[in-house]
């Protein structure tokens, strides 16, 4: 399932719903990413105060179901869940959900990640960081690239 | 054809999407850049640099050598940075 929101979500009611009922399930990973309150990769980087996050309304939709379909294919999972969010989000405030449920656990570890890794470079989202410096466009890294290429190389 | 522009491209050109017909000698993605290039102002800012640009054409990713045609939906925009 997939949903695009600009309200926060309660990843253990999301946990909860998305087992409910299923007795097969053996295990669930899930990945929960946060806005963090420095920009770049070194925690003394400059203060974020705010982020706004755009995207493609329904590219999203289809680019995040071609990734969960692919790793349905890959998996025997037996549900998956993606939650996205849009608009102004603070420091700390969750970005996104991916929880995978499977029979056992490496089929949950490795999706989750796989859906993660799709994610970064598939999925139409922008990041614009507002901070002490003025408000810039996130750019992306080089090593998410690598990261999906590592699963298309397996 | 229907164009979307998205962040920065979306700020420069100072435009979220038009409506446009295939403009006249464009059959690919490359030629549709330059024809957007050449529109001036904001257009020559936002394509100066093509190697900055990621494209879509009828919301999937596709290269600049991808063919047009004039029902297709083309959206121009930074790469990807969600999660």
């Amino acid at each position: 399932m997939i949903r695009i929101q600009t309200e926060d979500f309660d990843v253990g009611a999301e946990i909860k719903n998305l087992v409910s009922g299923k007795g097969n399930i053996g295990g669930v990973c899930s990945f929960i990413g946060l806005v963090r309150d420095f920009s770049g990769n070194e925690p003394n980087g400059e203060n974020i105060t705010s982020l706004t996050l755009e995207h493609y309304p329904g590219m999203t939709e289809k680019q995040l179901e071609k990734i969960e379909t692919q790793a349905r294919q890959r998996w025997d999972l037996i549900e998956t869940l993606i939650i996205h969010r849009v608009g102004q989000l603070q420091p700390s405030e969750q970005i996104v959900l991916v929880a995978t449920a499977a029979a056992h656990r490496d089929a949950a570890f490795e999706s989750a990640k796989f859906i993660m890794d799709f994610l970064k470079t598939e999925a139409p989202f922008w990041k614009k960081e507002l901070g002490n410096k003025g408000a810039k466009w996130v750019a992306a890294k080089q090593s998410d690239s690598a990261k999906k290429e590592t699963w298309e190389n397996e | 054809m229907k164009v979307l522009y998205f962040a920065w491209l979306k700020e420069k050109t100072s435009l979220a999407e038009e409506d446009l017909p295939l403009p006249c000698g464009v059959s690919t993605v490359a030629g549709l850049m330059e024809y957007l290039k050449n529109r001036g102002g904001g257009f020559s800012d936002a394509f100066a640099d093509i190697t900055m640009i990621r494209v879509a054409v009828n919301m999937e990713h596709v290269q600049v050598s991808h063919p047009l045609s004039d029902s297709d939906e083309v959206a121009f925009f930074p790469p990807v940075t969600g999660g």
